[in-house]
């Protein structure tokens, strides 16, 4: 068994990000674990610029962003294993991982950052009916296809989902000669971010249909076309608007959901809001010395907010291995109410903040001339106005610690005012 | 020439096909399909009847339970995944325990041991999770669930190592006898043999009628069933079954051998070939009909559904013997519930049969009743797991990260006899792709290991079906095109 | 054309704005829908010279990976986005390819260059 001061599973940005950090805090034995044959995770597929805005104040693409953390993970000296799958994370900290190279491995590390990242949801979950022919790709795997190995999956497309991945691969897949025919989308709003409805469907003049589902598949060994009709109040297909696509692809992006098989294997308690670990405000999981960041946790909109929270990861870490944390400190809930789909973190303790608190949360549906709400045991502290504010858009807000602290609240609660509407793009 | 030519590679086929190399025979095992079990066997409940249902008097009813206990020493000899965990028809009323009393009466009259009418204590001991309303039930301790398709597949292998010649992509356009001779014409071959045994489900009646009258016929009906994510296995530890009654047949939700729950099926008539698809009617019925045995089961862990057809006899029960017209042709018909609990007394009842028509079946000194060890990863001990990789480094490669299928059980399952040339075929030998990602992540891995292995193109690896490509072209085809416009009807 | 509805996308709000075309205004357009200064600018360029940066793929040889992500270095008009695809769709690049490399120069007459997205080379790790 090899003894390590931090292991990090995941070599994605979120892994690279926080194992840098923790060595610039000062931990010397450091070891990224990553399955893939090579270090970046998902940005290696995401060969579409929007990566980098507020890190780097460079619009840079999937690949730019991550070779940017590839290469400082590098000039730092920090040990890596690629081709490695973790298949074991004990609730004492120690890893079994395996890989052709050295075989079966386990480690034991003082302080672990879980940084796996998501899955993509199925037609299975959503249970479309119909046949179960070739043709039904999620939006990531028909990505990986694509841009990595440089197949094509399909000639006429439907996609199911107007998140980003829908949206850029909408794109991806017409300027790859494909016909998409259109974007199908459940909600009354696009979860997407309006530059990808404007550059990847009006650019392309490809229809967004908002309330609108797929209802049936049919096929027997490929794709021949799928249903799709419109939705009513309660999201419920509406019979007589059913229309007919002929088609030989149906694309999926209908959510993401945080991968964590390991973290539950370790004893991990997860936020059923956010299928990720419950963390406090260091990251750190309810095992002591387990931290989490990125994906994992809970689903980003932007790979910037992900570098920011793995640095955050990576410092508390590095703080913990040098025993400077407090982990006896009591915490106090953080806790998600009106128009609030979850925060993060779901839990602090007052001993341990400093600089800022940052809280990041989502709201569950589209607001207009809102108003967020940070109230300590009832009493408004903090007030932001916002303009917009949409599901598909992660949001965050800051406040001082040394206020908080202060005060002593009891439990920290977050809420949401304002006009619940839906623009029609 | 063949002495026995069986048409179909379901279970039947498979047993049959397997029992019989136990014997100096030449054997063709021939499917209209591009892998064994891709009808009937890979879409069903799962379950090994403890053989309480069928009328008396019956061949079901024989057949259940002379079948039942012979799954252990297969399972055991062919490395199949099978549990005993026995199965409750739940009462919920007076008129209920009358028909579950009925029920035990009548396994008694099939000779059926180790059966129990409980009652809600015991009910609710043995499965804390039951609908409070359930005020007892028939507790069959014989039941289990088993791997159908591994199970089918397993048999094939066997039946290959022991000489079993399998034809597959043939489906059988013609029949002739000549001079106690069958010649049988498929779209790509001719196969003569001196017998000839109907295996072939759905399609049983028309194999038959290519041949002989026709004598029975086979309808379709077709079963949905929901899975659930294996974080739902905490719901029963039992085969849960609901009381026939008014409302039809009801509504099953049973453990799977792999750590899955199935919920499901319904029962509709269906025409059209192979009209496999789930629909919204069909999946309703199931989740408000199985509401009765629990009350919150987790549909929103659904990671897959399915439907599959039941091969329904119009004679009400299996149809297997020689044909009263043609001799030297069987068929083994009608093949639906209890039919895969009955398939090792099927096999062994046709195997009779061939005896009696050859005068005497010379036995294969050369027989082999197991096959090569199959390596299962992920139930592995840390020390196996080293040796394994020590031998072959591809088992240090995982591949399927939701069910930590490695890449060296991927090839193994590819080379064996009946082996694996789709990725549904992977997918069912060896279970990439039927965790939570659903293949997700695992797909684009496995179609490279398929087109590597059997030196094909990645493009013309199929899912499943013969038109299935997965892959349509390359990017970077040149000139992009124009299209035409959208066709919405 | 009369009016053009379009969305801008200077900031998360997505204002609607509409677009007429007015020769009497200052730069020839009349905007609506736009609560800030931004829109206007905005509408204006994607009436007159609407630009997207391209990003793709390009085949390559002799590496790890059979295709490499390549970008334009800057925006480029929206009516070459076609015509730069045919031309990157005709060419292999060889092995090895560090980030930042211009493959085309002056991609489709554009004026501007195709520049590598990320290394390759052929090994694994590829980016080391």
């Amino acid at each position: 068994m090899q003894d390590y001061d931090l292991v990090v599973v995941g070599g994605g940005p979120a892994g690279l990000a926080a194992a840098i950090e923790a060595r610039k805090n000062g931990v010397k034995n450091i070891l990224v674990l990553e399955r893939d044959i090579e270090l970046g995770g998902i940005l290696q597929q995401c060969i579409h610029n929007g990566f980098g805005l507020h890190v780097f104040k460079e619009e840079l693409t999937g690949p730019e962003y991550a070779q940017r953390f590839i290469n400082e993970l590098s000039d730092l000296g920090i040990e890596y294993k690629i081709d490695t799958m973790v298949i074991d994370i004990s609730n004492i900290k120690t890893i079994t991982a395996v890989n052709s190279k050295d075989g079966l491995i386990t480690f034991s590390a003082n302080a672990i950052i879980l940084a796996m990242g998501c899955r993509e949801r199925t037609r299975g979950a959503i249970q479309i009916p119909g046949t179960r022919p070739a043709g039904i790709l999620t939006a990531g795997t028909a990505q990986r296809f694509i841009n990595i190995e440089g197949h094509m999956i399909g000639r006429r497309i439907v996609i199911l989902g107007s998140g980003d991945i829908g949206l850029i691969m909408a794109r991806r897949l017409t300027l790859e000669g494909a016909k998409v025919l259109a974007v199908a989308e459940l909600m009354p709003y696009s979860s997407g971010l309006t530059r990808n409805i404007v550059q990847c469907l009006h650019d392309y003049d490809i229809p967004l249909l908002l309330s609108h589902t797929v209802t049936n598949i049919k096929g027997k060994d490929r794709v021949e076309g799928v249903s799709v009709a419109q939705v009513d109040e309660n999201l419920k297909p509406i019979a007589k608007t059913e229309m007919f696509y002929e088609c030989d692809t149906l694309l999926l992006s209908v959510g993401l959901i945080p991968e964590n098989e390991l973290s539950l294997q370790a004893g991990i308690q997860l936020d059923s809001k956010t299928s990720g670990p419950i963390v406090n405000e260091i990251m750190e999981t309810n095992i002591e010395g387990i931290f989490a960041c990125g994906n994992v946790v809970h689903v980003h909109d932007l790979v910037d907010y992900v570098t920011e929270e793995a640095r955050k990861a990576g410092a508390s870490a590095a703080h913990y291995i040098l025993e400077e944390i407090n982990e006896k400190s009591p915490s106090i809930p953080v806790v998600p109410e009106t128009g609030i789909s979850y925060v993060i973190p779901q839990k602090i303790r007052l001993d341990n903040l400093n600089g800022s608190l940052d809280l990041l949360f989502r709201v569950n549906s589209v607001y207009r001339n809102a108003k967020i709400c940070v109230q300590l045991d009832g009493k408004i502290i903090k007030e932001l106005k916002r303009r917009y504010l949409a599901p598909g858009e992660m949001e965050r807000i800051q406040i001082d610690s040394e206020f908080i602290r202060k005060a002593q609240p009891k439990q920290i609660t977050l809420n949401v005012e304002g006009e619940k509407t839906h623009y029609a793009i | 020439m063949f002495d026995v030519l069986i048409i179909g590679a379901g279970i039947c086929g498979t047993y049959i096909a397997r029992e019989l190399s136990r014997f100096k025979l030449r054997v063709a095992l021939i499917d209209k399909a591009n892998d064994v079990s891709n009808g009937t066997t890979k879409a069903n409940s799962a379950i090994i009847h403890a053989g309480y249902d069928p009328e008396p008097g019956t061949l079901m009813a024989k057949l259940n339970a002379r079948g039942n206990p012979m799954f252990d020493p297969i399972c055991h000899d062919l490395d199949v995944p099978f549990q005993r965990i026995g199965s409750f028809v739940l009462a919920f009323n007076q008129d209920d325990l009358k028909i579950i009393r009925n029920l035990y009466n009548r396994g008694i009259q099939n000779s059926i041991r180790n059966m129990d009418l409980i009652d809600k204590n015991q009910l609710h001991y043995l499965e804390p999770s039951i609908h409070p309303n359930a005020v007892g039930a028939l507790y069959a301790k014989t039941a289990g669930i088993i791997g159908p398709w591994e199970l089918a597949i397993a048999l094939a292998e066997n039946a290959m190592d022991n000489g079993v010649k399998l034809f597959l992509n043939n489906t059988v356009q013609a029949i002739h006898k000549e001079d106690s001779v069958f010649t049988v014409k498929t779209q790509n071959s001719t196969f003569h043999s001196k017998i000839v045994i109907n295996c072939a489900g759905v399609h049983a009646a028309r194999i038959n009628n290519l041949i002989a009258p026709a004598a029975f016929k086979i309808n379709q009906r077709r079963g949905e069933y929901y899975v659930l994510d294996k974080t739902a296995s905490d719901l029963i530890h039992h085969v849960i079954f609901q009381p026939p009654g008014s409302y039809g047949k009801g509504v099953l939700i049973t453990p799977t051998v792999h750590g899955n729950v199935l919920v499901g099926p319904n029962s509709d008539f269906v025409t059209d070939d192979d009209a496999l698809q789930t629909t919204d009617g069909g999946l309703d019925f199931v989740r408000e009909m199985s509401k009765k045995s629990y009350q919150n089961i987790p549909f929103n862990k659904t990671i897959n559904i399915f439907a599959g057809l039941r091969a329904e006899p119009d004679t009400g029960d299996f149809i297997i013997g020689e044909s009263p017209d043609v001799k030297g042709f069987l068929n083994v018909a009608g093949i639906k519930s209890p039919g895969l609990s009955a398939s090792p007394a099927i096999a062994e009842m046709v195997v009779e049969i061939v005896d009696r028509i050859t005068s005497g079946l010379k036995p294969n000194p050369a027989f082999k009743a197991t096959r090569k060890k199959v390596y299962h990863f992920s139930e592995m001990t840390d020390m196996e797991k080293s040796n394994l990789i020590d031998r072959d480094p591809r088992y240090a490669r995982i591949v399927c990260r939701c069910e930590n299928i490695t890449e060296g059980e991927i090839v193994d399952a590819i080379h064996r006899n009946a082996g694996a040339t789709t990725v549904d075929g992977v997918k069912r030998r060896v279970r990439p792709g039927t965790g939570r990602c659903q293949g997700g992540f695992c797909m684009p891995r496995v179609i490279e290991i398929l087109a590597r292995e059997l030196k094909q193109d990645m493009s013309t690896i199929l899912k499943d079906g013969p038109n299935s490509q997965i892959i349509t072209g390359t990017t970077k085809t040149v000139d992009t095109i124009k299209h035409e416009e959208t066709v919405v009807a | 054309m009369q009016s053009k509805e379009i969305i801008c996308t200077a900031c998360p709000i997505g204002c609607r704005l509409t677009v007429y075309r007015d020769e009497s205004a200052e730069k020839g357009f009349q905007i609506e829908g736009n609560t800030c200064k931004r829109g206007i600018d905005y509408a204006i360029t994607e009436m007159t010279d609407p630009r997207r940066i391209l990003t793709s793929t390009i085949k390559i040889s002799n590496s790890s990976y059979k295709r490499l992500p390549v970008r334009t270095e800057s925006a480029i008009p929206m009516g070459k986005i076609f015509d730069c695809m045919n031309e990157i769709n005709r060419i292999t690049v060889k092995c090895p390819v560090k980030m930042g490399a211009v493959l085309i120069k002056n991609i489709a007459e554009t004026g501007i260059s195709l520049i590598s997205s990320r290394d390759m080379n052929n090994q694994i790790p590829i980016n080391q």
